[in-house]
Order: structure tokens, then C-alpha cells, then sequence
């Protein structure tokens, strides 16, 4: 049973350590801060690998070295070491502790500034079962809403109950398709009109709750085009699984274009 | 049963030390904690069941949605939400919570530390059926119109406080708000119970510090029971004010769900998620720590070695209780919560490290030049042992805030607690089952069923969980019913394929273990006092044990309950009964 | 009072009723981490466990008010984004609470702690006097005394049914559950400790009933001493809600 147990522990690990790093599992990065969080994963990976390893590997060898052979000789008799317990208590304090300082700088550069005062506005609006993605126009401004104006049916500004009333709003384009110009920071402002939703999108290693009683203000900077999905997060109810939208990164010129064409739209 | 002490002349029930006539007092409303304690595993049995059947209904209907499932029929897509919420709150509360702590601690912890009951049988046996109650109402709530609720079980506002918000959150919602406060009422009593049992009734000579590591660990889980449940039974009823009574406390103003307008102002969600983790988290810890304390225990035993450093062990999982009430933020990184406060958050977590991997040293430690007894009880230890550090060392991926970013909410966490606090906690539980088995029931188990059943469960869960962390980093999020919608999905349903026959595999399994459990009561071979031949008092006494624990005689503890391959002592183990003097350490 | 319990000696029978229920009978006790030595009967022995039970039990309910308080505190400085006036507003409006009517309550609640401590006292005695009184011939004159328990029960519905005017005067001034948070938080806070008042109440409804049950003076000394050390933490908790109420109205 100890060689069984080493050979099925061992198998396991080789297995599990395999499919990790045979296939590329991450979706391809097009954000600005990514390199940063893929780099701390690898970090963190690495370390927590070898301890895995090194872990299961030790487990498996100890069961099956450390077998009872039915011989008449007694185990060793030890209640423990104190310098063994203190070298292992510093040695994962270290490592722990040490991942999280390095780690922590990326957090702070990611969360703890707000956007370039430069940074293109969008504003992101979940509601069940849709994301939409409203544009302030030429003046910059986003026009008041009310709740009392929201049809979801309508889409468009209607199920975000824009109030057309406002001057402010008179400019405002709202989007099912989140586009975006590449290279651009982007100032997202985001905010729910039912219950909690999650803007993610993997491209961008991005991920953060719209929460109702909340506007939220993150920022973020696509470099490269393409089109690329967007999830809910956090479960908001029936349609979870089919709240998705996409995020449409287009060079500046093709965005300009594309704003253009949705003021004229609207007149 | 041999077990009436004293006079056995006009004993009425409630007077102790003798047993119960009575089949209504003997094994319905019974005052013995060892009777209370396996009614407890009953209900966690049931409910596992339950919580397992759901469980695989949901995977089979991620992968074949159209497929008809004996009993359910073909699932609806709104029916998913439902089997998932139920799945995670009866797995939590209703096994993870109660099987380890309230049924083997019931059980066991009278006997090894030497008393003959709990300190209040009385109030055992109201917290025993207080939680049979919480079971009855959270199952009613299938059969209410709306059904059972879908907001998971950590049953976010706004999701659960607007009755609009999706089937289920009406009179469904209000039931498991109802089940879970009273829960919490059951657990809060059981915790009382035993801290004061510890703490009073320890038998002459079993000091603290001599105390078998399943007690620290049932002592430390009351404590966290007690200073967590209080809080999740706060927001329950603040929930529920807010959903029957008109009140603000999660709600914000101007919401319009379904394009009814929602009459609330000025509430926020973030407020109740502070409170369900400050809870939640602990709760992760109430699941473990037991597990780890029987692992321990059997570790030792079947090592036939000393428990590598007794005491680290205890101040570890001291550790471990303490840390675990500062780090709920780490759920929350995502929430909207202030950036700043995710350092601390993150650091705590990230501390809560070190305890841990002193237990996985020490649980090596004692392995090292044993002479190991792959009995099944053993087996599931090491088992524990393994899914311990595999489930623990995605911790710190999450527990850093940058990389939780893109793992927050995604089957990379699904992977990471359900190793942790579901199949290493499980193992915990299968461990401490097959070891207890025959002082409980006087007969063994079958010893070629258990290994075949430990190397399915074991692999089993490995194919389960190990691959949701590559679906994880993939950016899957978790709560999807279906992955056809969101594209980017779609080429990962092979693995959902794999991880669903994995699971009906795994599933499968267990119908050996119940097979097992319920023949051997019956038909099994005859088990001696000690079969283990394993140190701590449970083994000092008949089996199954008398009504009083120990018919009549109080047992005297000389040492602590590790001691294995003592240097010239006659036998490989002396029990803590045992005068015999052991070699200072 | 734990100096008393050392000299008593209790016929067993009698010691084996009342408390939390049964207690089981287990001479010797917790060795060397507990540090007591000591070989007390059944009933000195049984008065510590409940003591000890209700320090424990009193842990959650500190916590559940713990997290009230904390929730109080958090919705009362908390501005949420408000999608009608698409703006951040704090609708917390300053409680408006019926002071004299409250101030009156908490002394109600305050004496009744001082009644409860005398009819305490008076168990206690009566307790250690009961191996004298059993025996034949000696009576104890247990009906001319004081009905400290039976006052303090009475000062206890007084102080609910106070509670009970205070929600009333509340909702004469439009004031109601759902109004505001403020006032939200404050029939929550009241009415949950009302809750476990009442808990207490009917606790010492037993204690007093326990006269006509003819149970022994120890069993009754059990439930007073215990239900007593509960009152006196309701008191603390009812002085700690209202100054909560007062300073952050």
C-alpha cells in the first residue's frame, strides 16, 4: 500500500504540475498593467510550485519509506524540535510575507490613483442581463438619469433612463459594444441599476464589481485591437451566465469615425 | 449495553449516570451526547447526500443541458441557480459545520477529556433539534412557490433583498433566512456547550496541554462558533428586515429591478458582505479545523510516533482561530471596497500562511521514521495531508489582491475552497469515521471496501478540482449554468465534460462507503476495545461505550496522548490511563 | 460567593434538579490547567459550570450587538449613491427619541438590577443555610421575607412595558420602523434587547415558581445566581444601547 500510495500522490502531482504549464491557460494580455499581474502570477507560481512539489513528493516518499515491515523494532521516539519548528515558521514567513510586499506595489499602481485627467470617460452600466457602455460626447459630461425613465426593453439611452431633458445628455451615446481607441487610458465610471454585476474582462486582466449605491471610478489602457468579451462576475441572477458584451478596440482614427457616426445618429 | 451506575432503583431520566428506558428518551430527545452526537451525524449524512446528488445535477446539466436526470428530469436553466445556492449552503452548514464539530466532537469529546456528558445535556439535545429544524425549514424552501432561493450562499444584497430580483428570492429566500438565523441560535449553544465542557470537566490530570489535538481543535472551532455565528445572525436579521419590513440596511435608492421601481434609500450591499465574511470567513476555519485535529490524531497514531511538536501544533491552530477573524476582507477585493484596506486584508492572509505550513511540517514531522499502518483511517489522513497543501497553496495566488483581479469569482476559486474546506474537510470527516467506527458501533469496517473506496475519492477529487484551476485561469467565472453564451468559454467545455464524468465517477464511489457504513454496523467483524491500539481515553472504555462513558469509573490521566514507541516500555503505546512514567520532553 | 461553596455539604439527591436542566454528577473534576483542587460537591461544583455557561453564552450576544453597533455606525456615516438625484446622499435624519420616557426605563432597569442582587444575595443564604434546615425540626422562615424576586420581575415588565410606551411615543411622532436608518436602528437595537430581557424575565418567573415547586434552596440559588449575573449584563447592555443611541443620535 506504501508504494501504491507514492506511485498514486507522485502521479497526481506530475499530472496536476503538467497541465499547468503545457498549455497556455491565460487569455492573451492587451492591457498596459498586465505584464505586471501575469509577472507577480509567475512569481507566486513558481514559489508555490516548488513548495507543491517538494510537498507531495516528500508525503509520498515518508509513506512509503516509512512503512511498517512488521518487524519488531519500535519507531523513533521524538516529541518534535523546536529549531526545526522556528526554521520553518521564518522560512514561509519569508516567503509569504515576501510575495506579498513584491506584489503589493502593482495593487497600489493599479487602484490607488485615479485616471489621467486626458483619460477618455466611459461610463460602464450593468443591469440584468446586459452591459451598457454610455460615452459623455464633446462636452465631456454625462447627463442625468432617472430611475423612473429606465426601459430595459428600449436599450440604448432608454435602459439607462437618460434624461433627455438635460443639456448634458443631449451629447451622451450609449453603446452595447464597448469601444474603445487603442493606446488610450480609459476613465471608466462604473455603476449598477438592479443588483451587483462584475465587468471582467480577461484580455485586460481586469475585474471590478458595479455595485448599486456605488459609482465606482477605475481606469485601465488597451494596446492592441481586436475585439475581446467581457463577463459578469458576480452573480446577478437567472441570465448570469449570458450577460456578456464586447470590448472593440480600434485604432483613433477608426474610433473618432465611429463616435462621429453615433452623434449623427442621434440627431 | 452494560451502563447504569449507582442504584439502579427508581431512576428517573433526568437524573444522570443512569441510562434512559425509553425509546422517545433514549434515542429521539436523548440528553447523551454520545446518542446527540450520532443523531448529528445522521443529519449530516442526509444532508451530504442531498448536497452530493445537487452537486452532480448541476455539473450534468453544464455540460448536457438537455439531459433528463433520474428524479429532476431535465434541468431548467433557472433551476441551476437553485441546485447551486442549496448545494453550497447544505455543504457548508449542514455537513462541513455539523459533522465534524457538533457530531464526532459530540461524540468524543466527553470521552477523551475524561467526563462522562456535556456540561448541559439539555441544552445538547435543544441545539441538536434547533438544528434539525434549521435542515427542515432551508428543504421546505424547494417546495414554496418561487422555489428554493439562487443567490448563492453567500446570498448577496441586492440580489436577496429584492423579491423581484429572480425566482426564489421570495418566500424561498425568507425560509433559508429563517433556517440559517436558527442555525446560528443551534450552533452558538453547541459552542457553549463546549467551551464549558473543556474547560470544567476534564478528568483529574488532563490538563490543557495534555488534551488530544481533535479536543484543541473542537474547543478552538466552539470558540470561533461562538464569536462568529452572533454576527452572521445579525445581517440574517437585518436581511430580513429589509426584505418584510421596509427598512433601508443593504438597499440604495432608485433601483429598478425587473422595471419595478424598489422603494429603499440610501442602504449598501457592501455593508452585509462586511458582515456574512466577518462570519464566512471564520466559518471556513470551523470546517477545517477539526479535520486537521483528527488528522493529527491519526497521524500519530498510525505513525506509532509522538505528534511532531504538540505544541506548535496548538498554538498554530490558535493562530489560525485568531488570524481567521482578520482576513474577511480578502472576499471583498473586488467589492468596491476601499484599495487601501486590501493591503491589510492581504497581508493578514498571507500570514495565516505560516501556521498552516507549520501544521504540514509537523503532520510530516510525524511520519518521519515512524512505522506506518496503512490502516483506512490512515489512508484518509494522508489523503488529508495532500489535499491540505494542495487546496492551501492556492491561497496565497488569491490572497494577493493584483492576481486576484483576474481569479476573483472564477472556477480558480471554486478549485481553491472546495479542496480545502470541502474535500480536505471531508477526508477530515471520512478519516475520523472509519477510525471511530467500531468504538461507536462494536464492529470494524471493511477494510477492502474503505481502500477502494479511499483510492477513488482521492484520485476522484483530484481529476474534479485540479483541472477547475486551469478553467480558472482561463477567466471562467464560477455560477455560469451554461458555457455556450460567453464565446471565449466555449473551448473549455471539454474540460467541463472531463470534470463531470470525473464527479459521476467520484460520486459513484461513495455508494461503497454507504454500503460499508450501514453493513458493517450489521455484519462487520467484532471489534476489540482498542483495535488501534491507540492511546487517548475513548479506548480506555467498553465499546461501545456505557452510558455514563466510563461505567463508574473516573478515569485518572497521567500523560499526554501521544505516546508512541516510548523506549523500553513493554508495548509501542501508553495509554494516557497508564502510569507508567515516559522520558521528560 | 464561591467562598461559600467549599463548606457546603448537599445530600445528593436534592442537588441533581434545576439549573440548566441536569447536570451530570461527576466528582473530581478538570486536573492541573484548571488549578482547582478542590473536591467540592456536586452542588458548589454545578453553581460554577452554570456561572461559567453564561460567561460563555453572554460571548455571542456581545457579539451579535457588536455587529449592530458596528452596522449602526457604518450606515449612519455612509453615503450611497442615490440614482434618482444621481448624487452621493446620507438620508440618516438625528433620532429624536423620547428621552424623559427612556431615562425613566433605565432607572426602572437600574433598580431592578439592585433588587435582583439582594434576592441573589438572599438565595445564596438560603442555600448555605440548607443543610441546617433539612435537617428535621429546623425551618427556615422562607415566607417572611422579602420578595425581592417577585419585585424585580415586576421592575422587569416595567421596564418592557416602558419599552413598549417609548415605540408608541415613537410612532405618535411618525416615527417608525422603516421611516429612517435612525429610526430603523433604534426599534432593532430596543426590541432585541427587550428580546433578551424578556428571556430573563421568564428565567426568573421560574426561579420564583421554584418556591411553590418546593425545589431545594440550592437548586433554586442555581437559577437566581445565574438569571441574576444575565440581568446585571442586560442592565450593562441597555446602558451601553442608550448611550450608544445618545452619542451617536
Amino acid at each position: 500500500m506504501g508504494l501504491a500510495l507514492l506511485l498514486i500522490i507522485w502521479l497526481i502531482t506530475f499530472l496536476s504540475s503538467y497541465f499547468f504549464v503545457a498549455h497556455t491557460w491565460w487569455p492573451h494580455a492587451i492591457s498596459a498593467s498586465a505584464p505586471y499581474i501575469d509577472h507577480q502570477w509567475h512569481l507566486t507560481f513558481i514559489a508555490m510550485g516548488v513548495v507543491f512539489i517538494a510537498a507531495q513528493v516528500a508525503l509520498g516518499f515518508v509513506v512509503w519509506r516509512y512503512r511498517d515491515h512488521g518487524d519488531a523494532a519500535k519507531a523513533s521516539y521524538s516529541h518534535g524540535n523546536n529549531k526545526l519548528e522556528l526554521t520553518w515558521t521564518v522560512l514561509t514567513a519569508i516567503l509569504f510575507l515576501g510575495l506579498n510586499a513584491i506584489g503589493s506595489p502593482i495593487w497600489a499602481a493599479e487602484r490607488f490613483h485615479s485616471a489621467d485627467t486626458s483619460a477618455m470617460k466611459v461610463e460602464v452600466t450593468g443591469l440584468q442581463f446586459a452591459w451598457y457602455f454610455r460615452y459623455p460626447g464633446p462636452d465631456n459630461k454625462f447627463g442625468r438619469t432617472r430611475p423612473e425613465l429606465e426601459d430595459a426593453s428600449l436599450g440604448g439611452l432608454s435602459a439607462l433612463g437618460v434624461d433627455s431633458a438635460d443639456p448634458a445628455a443631449k451629447d451622451d451615446v450609449v453603446s452595447g459594444v464597448l469601444f474603445l481607441p487603442v493606446n488610450r487610458e480609459v476613465d471608466l465610471t462604473l455603476r449598477a441599476q438592479d443588483v451587483i454585476h462584475s465587468f471582467f474582462v480577461p484580455a485586460m486582466r481586469f475585474k471590478q464589481d458595479a455595485v448599486p449605491g456605488l459609482m465606482i471610478h477605475m481606469h485601465f489602457r488597451p494596446e492592441q485591437t481586436g475585439d475581446y468579451e467581457i463577463a459578469c462576475a458576480e452573480l446577478c441572477g437567472l441570465g448570469h451566465y449570458k450577460m456578456h458584451g464586447i470590448m472593440r478596440v480600434v485604432s483613433e482614427q477608426d474610433f473618432e469615425k465611429w463616435l462621429a457616426a453615433r452623434e449623427a445618429d442621434k440627431q | 449495553m452494560t451502563q447504569a451506575h449507582g442504584p439502579a432503583d427508581a431512576a428517573p431520566a433526568t437524573v444522570h449516570g443512569h441510562a434512559p428506558t425509553g425509546f422517545i428518551r433514549k434515542y429521539v430527545f436523548s440528553l447523551d451526547h454520545k446518542v446527540i452526537g450520532i443523531q448529528y451525524y445522521f443529519l449530516a449524512l442526509t444532508a451530504v447526500c442531498i448536497g452530493m446528488i445537487l452537486s452532480l445535477a448541476m455539473r450534468i446539466h453544464m455540460v448536457w443541458p438537455d439531459a433528463s436526470i433520474p428524479f429532476f428530469g431535465a434541468i431548467k436553466p433557472e433551476q441551476y441557480l437553485t441546485l447551486m445556492t442549496m448545494h453550497g449552503t447544505i455543504m457548508v452548514f449542514f455537513v462541513l459545520t455539523t459533522a465534524p464539530q457538533s457530531g464526532f466532537g459530540n461524540y468524543f469529546l466527553p470521552i477523551q477529556i475524561g467526563a462522562p456528558d456535556m456540561a448541559f445535556p439539555t441544552l445538547n439535545m435543544l441545539s441538536f433539534w434547533t438544528t434539525f429544524l434549521s435542515f427542515a425549514v432551508m428543504i421546505s424552501a424547494f417546495f414554496v412557490a418561487g422555489g428554493a432561493p439562487l443567490s448563492g450562499w453567500t446570498n448577496y444584497p441586492t440580489l436577496s433583498a429584492i423579491p423581484m430580483a429572480g425566482p426564489g428570492e421570495g418566500l424561498g429566500e425568507d425560509l433559508w433566512l429563517i433556517s440559517i438565523a436558527l442555525f446560528c441560535v443551534a450552533s452558538m449553544m453547541g459552542a457553549l456547550n463546549f467551551i464549558t465542557t473543556t474547560l470544567d470537566l476534564r478528568a483529574k490530570g488532563m490538563t490543557l496541554m495534555r488534551m488530544p489535538l481533535t479536543c484543541w481543535s473542537w474547543f478552538i472551532t466552539a470558540i470561533l462558533g461562538l464569536l462568529a455565528f452572533g454576527v452572521l445572525l445579525a445581517g440574517g436579521i437585518l436581511l430580513l428586515m429589509d426584505r418584510n419590513l421596509g427598512t433601508s440596511f443593504f438597499v440604495p435608492g432608485g433601483l429598478v429591478v425587473s422595471g419595478v421601481p424598489v422603494q429603499h434609500s440610501g442602504g449598501s450591499p457592501l455593508l452585509w458582505q462586511h458582515l456574512f465574511w466577518f462570519f464566512g470567513h471564520p466559518e471556513v476555519y470551523i470546517a477545517i479545523l477539526p479535520g486537521m485535529g483528527v488528522a493529527s490524531q491519526l497521524l500519530s497514531t498510525f505513525s506509532r510516533k509522538p505528534i511532531f511538536g504538540y505544541r506548535a501544533m496548538v498554538y498554530a491552530m490558535m493562530a489560525i482561530g485568531i488570524l481567521g477573524f482578520m482576513v474577511w476582507g480578502h472576499h471583498m477585493f473586488m467589492s468596491g471596497m476601499s484599495p487601501y484596506s486590501a493591503f491589510a486584508f492581504s497581508f493578514m492572509t498571507m500570514a495565516i500562511g505560516v501556521p498552516s505550513a507549520i501544521k504540514t511540517f509537523n503532520w510530516l514531522g510525524t511520519m518521519w521514521k515512524g512505522k506506518i499502518r496503512f490502516t483506512v483511517p490512515m489512508l484518509f489522513a494522508i489523503g488529508f495531508v495532500s489535499l491540505f497543501v494542495s487546496g492551501g497553496l492556492s491561497g496565497p495566488f488569491l490572497a494577493q489582491p493584483a492576481i486576484d483581479i483576474p481569479l476573483h469569482d472564477t472556477y480558480f476559486v471554486v478549485a481553491h475552497f472546495h479542496l480545502i474546506m470541502g474535500v480536505a474537510a471531508i477526508f477530515g470527516i471520512f478519516a475520523a469515521t472509519y477510525y471511530w467506527f467500531p468504538k461507536m458501533y462494536g464492529r470494524m469496517m471493511n477494510d477492502a471496501l474503505g481502500k477502494i473506496h479511499f483510492v477513488m475519492t482521492f484520485v476522484g477529487a483530484y481529476c474534479i478540482f485540479m483541472p477547475m484551476h486551469y478553467l480558472g485561469m482561463a477567466g471562467n467565472p464560477r455560477r455560469y449554468s451554461q458555457f455556450t453564451e460567453v464565446k471565449y468559454l466555449a473551448p473549455l467545455i471539454p474540460i467541463h465534460k472531463f470534470i463531470t464524468y470525473a464527479a459521476i465517477i467520484t460520486v459513484s464511489a461513495q455508494l461503497l462507503f454507504l454500503f460499508n457504513f450501514f453493513w458493517s454496523m450489521k455484519k462487520g467483524k467484532k471489534a476489540a476495545q482498542n483495535p488501534w491500539e491507540a492511546t487517548t481515553l475513548e479506548w480506555t472504555t467498553a465499546t461501545p461505550p456505557p452510558h455514563d462513558n466510563f461505567g463508574g469509573v473516573t478515569p485518572v490521566v497521567y500523560h499526554g496522548a501521544y505516546e508512541y514507541s516510548v523506549p523500553g516500555a513493554e508495548k509501542d503505546y501508553i495509554m494516557q490511563t497508564d502510569p507508567t512514567p515516559v522520558p521528560a520532553h | 460567593m464561591a467562598t461559600l461553596t467549599p463548606t457546603l455539604t448537599v445530600k445528593q439527591p436534592k442537588s441533581r434538579h434545576g439549573g440548566g436542566g441536569d447536570i451530570p454528577h461527576y466528582p473530581g473534576g478538570g486536573g492541573g490547567g484548571g488549578g482547582r483542587g478542590d473536591e467540592s460537591p456536586d452542588y458548589g461544583e454545578r453553581l460554577r459550570r452554570c456561572r461559567l455557561g453564561l460567561a460563555v453564552g453572554i460571548a455571542p450576544i456581545v457579539m451579535l450587538f457588536v455587529a449592530f453597533s458596528s452596522a449602526y455606525l457604518v450606515r449612519q456615516g455612509l453615503a450611497s449613491w442615490d440614482l434618482r438625484t444621481n448624487s452621493y446622499i446620507n438620508d440618516w435624519a438625528p433620532l429624536r427619541m423620547p428621552m424623559l420616557l427612556l431615562v425613566i426605563n433605565t432607572c426602572l432597569l437600574l433598580l431592578s438590577s439592585l433588587t435582583m442582587e439582594f434576592a441573589r444575595r438572599y438565595a445564596a443564604r438560603l442555600a448555605a443555610i440548607a443543610p441546617i434546615t433539612a435537617m428535621p425540626g429546623i425551618a427556615a422562615d422562607d415566607e417572611s421575607s422579602f420578595p425581592w424576586l417577585g419585585i424585580t420581575v415586576a421592575l422587569g415588565l416595567g421596564f418592557l412595558a416602558g419599552q413598549v410606551l417609548a415605540w408608541r411615543q415613537m410612532e405618535a411622532r411618525g416615527l417608525f420602523l422603516s421611516s429612517n436608518p435612525s429610526s430603523s436602528f433604534f426599534y432593532l437595537l430596543t426590541g432585541m434587547h427587550a428580546l433578551h430581557l424578556l428571556g430573563g424575565v421568564i428565567a426568573l418567573s421560574y426561579a420564583v415558581v421554584t418556591v411553590w415547586l418546593k425545589r431545594p434552596p440550592e437548586a433554586r440559588h442555581i437559577v437566581v445566581d445565574v438569571t441574576a449575573w444575565y440581568w446585571h449584563f442586560m442592565a450593562l447592555l441597555w446602558l451601553y444601547i442608550f448611550a450608544l443611541l445618545i452619542v451617536a443620535h
